[in-house]
């Protein structure tokens, strides 16, 4: 038995020894070919879709981070003819940053045009990957980093903007004037939200409470759930939260009549009558221009961001909500405001 | 020439019941649309097909081996220990505080420092339930469980405040993440790919509890706690001691592969703030692989890489194919389940070959002692 | 600030957050008493909860009767259960080890159920409160103890079930027996396998209804990985009651009202990090159980195959 342990790890040495004589493998890169972008009216010319490899860390279906990308690309692939001309694949639940490390590299030796790394935690990874492929263009988010590398692109969400527009509503809907947050971590884009929601609270009524509870898990429910409760009783009849988990305290929210804002996907289905407003994430806004950048050559070097200037975040209002005129007309003056720079959001 | 066909089956087990089971994942793939034989052939070559796939599986093969080694010192002693998910990083928080503070000094030195920051980080989150069973009753699954989540939660204190990366504290938006340790503290890269020392180290490693288990006085009491409690004590052992010391052995070479993950693939400590996002499950992962390599620390090096294998290369074939990920979670169940079962047919065959054996010697002279021995050297 | 902490409103909070974040560990962790009174150790547990809790989910989304639903999600936890009592009794497998497997099986089968047939996130009118006339217009602790739903209440009342079976009737006996000494048991008859196979069965019934308990009763939503390590808590849970189900519930409810003890000092504002906040039940438990040191000895055959000597 000893004997065959031996000879079996002898084996495995030694087939690692002449793999590696045998040399890594140059990776095949395609070069980004132009798409003809008016439409052919004779016949269709042979032509390469624009390819691009996504890794996120959650399910493409969490109603939240992943979900605000992959919905994007559908909306660009729509945009753009359909997988003929636009292709994309995925892979989701990296939250393992080894994994998607892996992953990541292995979709830029693939030759995809653009390697989409969305998460913040897979920067580091990037750094060391984006010098090895650079025929290859990555994008990163959310961050304003690029490392100086000439082929990622950087892009991140400006969440505090609509957290500060949701914050403005809710201290202005609010009656008792005690307003709770339901977050995961406070980190990353979660931390951007909240700082965002409790500056416009405190710019509406800084009379207003504003309760947070970071429970310390994306995808704890129940407990997500019973932090809504606990800001009821304590009180509050309008409610926030970010990330995927929060879906068990929209359902406390509607239970007891509070009122909901949303933030990285339209959650007015989940609670149609207490949801105000979410802040939906387009990233297509950053997509268009990057592929238009990378199809010109331009691989990387910039940083990119989705605010309510450029429609890349968007408040998506409630249709199932009876919003009062007032309240609908200081959200739209207070978007505006942000927009032309006069309303200026302070973060700690 | 039966007996050795009969070994190879039997070392071979494990990997005939993956076989199994990906037999079954292959009707899961058939339902989905997917063509079983092109996604298992993208996970044999995301595996095994090329040089950067091969490092890639012994990069992942390297902290579950790792792992492995404290399990087998701890099931050895007849100690659960579900614990490695927080010796990991308890092990690797410590290991990371020392690469960053200790930052003016040759890179072999705080490397050396590094491991043995690790080793202690691990051993005390090991160490812990040890005492807490040992003198407080105190059953080691429930202690180990919370104490997994009270190290995540440890962890992502720590990785946003504390010891954040300068350079995050102040974006607006904090990754959680450390500084990046200096290039001269990271552990070697042996071939043109992401293998490093790390690997080296885990199987010098694996030598060296092979020795501890069989061949040192403290391996042998360890041995005989786990076997025969009662009988120990009656001997002298001090079985509370054991018990303490095996855990945190095992601690200990949890906390090692944390380190190895710091200095070797991503050269900074980084989480999402989720239970696994730092350590990839290998904290269980490591159980499994000890069990594939039957608790014994040389085996446990291709238990370690098979295990790799098929972690590596399922994703590969999650890319491949474009299933969804979970499938392949619920593929790595699968195998576990099939190999767990798979044991039976290994243990049959050595009681048939023990009871042979038994036939074959002449009956005992009187007066001599016949020491039967269960658990055999394999 | 921490004076806050003793006021009624946070008090009653506090007893009510933990009442409902108690139910789906007590169904979990009364299943996993009896397997392990019988020498089954099953780490599988959370893998039965996510199937269960899909299933229970995706039956009461289809077909509108939530009761359909709580039988989809028994049946799924009583299959998942059938397999490992097969695994455990019959092939002898290492049952830690096992447990994990099937955990990773019911976490990834779960989830990709839901992308398949489900494919966003949706909620159901789960169960409803129910609530005893008279008693739940007590005030402050009526609507906590008398108008939870029926899920809630049936964790309560498996407690005092599940010790009656286990303490005062033959079958607990049997189990109990199986547990301590299986050869002895044997000798007397008693067909270890067959009370093994309904402990496990039973096990993976009850921790199916956790699950449910979680998707159509108390959260009306499922998502993946919901229950984001309940399982092992709930196993845990198991060794702290000392394998009694009046120490699990006491460990059930100690852990959840902490929970929402350290959700109340975050809500208050007490300035203690969030992360550490989110310690403090698990912290708190091993302290308790340090303190309590208590001299309860685990099912001597907890862990054990049973073989019968030849």
């Amino acid at each position: 038995m000893k004997k065959f342990a031996w000879f079996l790890t002898l084996v495995l040495a030694l087939s690692l020894v002449l793999s590696a004589c045998g040399g890594a493998t140059e990776p095949v890169v395609e070069e980004p070919v132009e798409v003809a972008t008016e439409v052919v009216a004779t016949e269709a010319p042979v032509m390469e879709p624009f390819r691009v490899a996504v890794v996120m860390p959650s399910a493409i279906n969490d109603m939240a981070f992943s979900q605000s990308m992959y919905d994007a690309l559908l909306r660009i692939q729509d945009e753009m003819g359909g997988p003929d001309y636009f292709d994309f694949v995925y892979s989701e639940g990296m939250f393992v940053v080894d994994d998607a490390a892996a992953a990541i590299r292995d979709y830029a030796s693939q030759g995809f045009d653009l390697v989409i790394a969305h998460g913040s935690q897979y920067g580091s990874s990037l750094q060391e990957i984006a010098p090895d492929f650079p025929e290859t263009s990555f994008a990163w988010g959310t961050t304003a980093e690029t490392f100086g590398q000439p082929n990622i692109y950087a892009y991140e969400a400006a969440s505090q903007e609509g957290g500060y527009v949701n914050g403005v509503l809710a201290a202005t809907l609010s009656e008792s004037n005690i307003i709770g947050v339901v977050g995961p971590i406070e980190v990353g884009d979660a931390k951007l939200y909240v700082d965002g929601f409790k500056a416009g609270v405190a710019a509406t009524n800084p009379a207003a409470t504003v309760n947070v509870n970071y429970i310390g898990s994306f995808s704890d429910v129940a407990l997500a759930s019973e932090a809504a409760t606990t800001h009821i009783a304590a009180g509050a009849d309008a409610l926030t939260g970010t990330a995927q988990m929060v879906v068990g305290a929209i359902g406390k929210a509607e239970e007891n009549n509070a009122l909901w804002f949303g933030t990285q996907s339209n959650q007015s289905s989940l609670a149609p009558s207490v949801v105000v407003a979410s802040q939906v994430y387009h990233w297509e806004v950053v997509l268009r221009e990057i592929i238009a950048n990378v199809k010109t050559g331009t691989l990387g070097g910039q940083s990119l961001k989705i605010d309510l200037a450029n429609s890349g975040l968007v408040i998506e209002f409630n249709p199932d909500y009876a919003l009062p005129a007032e309240a609908q007309a200081l959200a739209d003056t207070t978007i505006q405001g942000i927009i032309d720079g006069s309303i200026v959001i302070t973060l700690p | 020439m039966r007996s050795k066909l009969g070994t190879l089956f039997d070392a071979l087990l494990p990997v005939i019941a993956t076989l199994a089971a990906l037999v079954v994942g292959a009707v899961m793939l058939l339902i989905l649309g997917v063509n079983p034989i092109e996604a298992y052939k993208a996970l044999w070559d995301g595996a095994f097909g090329s040089a950067n796939s091969l490092a890639e599986t012994l990069v992942k093969a390297t902290p579950l081996l790792l792992v492995a080694l404290g399990i087998c010192i701890s099931f050895r002693a007849d100690v659960i220990n579900i614990g490695g998910e927080g010796q990991m990083i308890m092990g690797a928080i410590l290991a990371t505080w020392v690469g960053l503070t200790v930052t003016d000094a040759p890179g072999w030195l705080v490397i050396m420092l590094g491991l043995v920051a690790g080793f202690v980080g691990g051993a005390i989150w090991g160490g812990i339930p040890g005492l807490l069973k040992a003198y407080f009753n105190v059953n080691e699954i429930l202690s180990t469980v919370m104490m997994n989540a009270i190290a995540v939660q440890l962890m992502n204190f720590l990785l946003r405040g504390p010891m954040i990366d300068p350079s995050q504290a102040e974006l607006a938006s904090k990754i959680p993440q450390t500084a990046r340790l200096l290039d001269a503290f990271h552990l070697p890269r042996l071939v043109p790919t992401r293998l490093h020392l790390g690997a080296l180290i885990a199987v010098a490693l694996a030598f060296l509890v092979y020795i501890l288990l069989w061949r040192t006085t403290l391996g042998y009491r360890i041995r005989a706690v786990g076997q025969n409690p009662h009988a120990s004590r009656y001997a002298g052992i001090k079985v509370q001691r054991y018990v303490v010391l095996s855990l945190l052995l095992s601690g200990a070479f949890a906390g090692l592969a944390g380190v190895i993950q710091v200095y070797g693939v991503n050269y900074r400590m980084i989480t999402d703030g989720s239970a696994s996002g730092f350590t990839g499950s290998a904290g269980f992962n490591g159980i499994v692989a000890a069990l594939f390599g039957q608790l014994h620390p040389i085996l446990s090096i291709p238990a370690s890489v098979l295990f790799g294998a098929l972690l590596v290369g399922a994703n590969s074939m999650q890319r491949a194919v474009q299933v969804p990920s979970a499938l392949i979670t619920a593929l790595n169940g699968l195998v576990v389940v099939f190999v767990v079962s798979s044991e039976i047919w290994r243990r049959r065959r050595q009681r048939r070959r023990l009871a042979a054996a038994k036939e074959e010697e002449s009956p005992p002279k009187p007066g001599q002692a016949e020491a039967p021995k269960k658990d055999a050297k394999p | 600030m921490i004076s806050e902490i003793f006021s009624t409103t946070v008090l009653i909070g506090i007893l009510a957050s933990g009442i409902r974040l108690a139910t789906p560990y007590l169904y979990a962790a009364i299943g996993e008493t009896f397997g392990q009174r019988s020498g089954v150790l099953n780490l599988g547990v959370e893998g039965q909860m996510l199937l269960g809790a899909f299933a229970g989910f995706y039956v009461a989304l289809k077909t509108g009767n939530l009761w359909l639903g709580v039988l989809a999600a028994m049946s799924v936890g009583a299959l998942m259960g059938l397999v490992m009592a097969f695994v455990t009794v019959n092939l002898h497998a290492q049952q830690g080890i096992s447990g994990i497997g099937f955990y990773l099986f019911g976490l990834g089968m779960s989830d990709l159920l839901f992308q398949k047939l489900m494919g966003t996130v949706e909620t159901v009118s789960g169960f409803p409160a129910i609530h005893i006339p008279y008693l739940s217009d007590i005030p402050g602790i009526g609507p906590i103890f008398f108008g939870q739903n029926i899920l809630v209440y049936g964790a309560y009342l498996l407690v005092p079930l599940a010790w009656f079976v286990l303490n005062k009737t033959t079958l607990g006996l049997k189990i109990r027996a199986v547990g301590e000494n299986p050869d002895a048991a044997d000798s007397l008859g008693v067909s270890v396998a067959r009370v093994r196979y309904f402990t496990i069965i039973l096990g993976g019934t009850l921790s199916g209804v956790a699950g449910a308990s979680l998707s159509i009763a108390l959260l009306n939503v499922f998502q993946q990985n919901m229950t984001s390590g309940l399982g092992f808590i709930a196993v845990a849970l198991v060794y702290f009651g000392g394998w009694r189900p009046l120490g699990v519930l006491g460990g059930a409810l100690l852990f959840s009202m902490v929970n929402s003890l350290q959700l109340w000092i975050q809500v208050l504002g007490i300035p203690i990090p969030s992360d550490i906040a989110v310690m403090m039940p698990y912290v708190l438990t091993i302290l308790v159980l340090v303190l309590t040191v208590s001299r309860v000895r685990a099912p001597a055959a907890l862990t054990r195959p049973f073989e019968r000597e030849d």
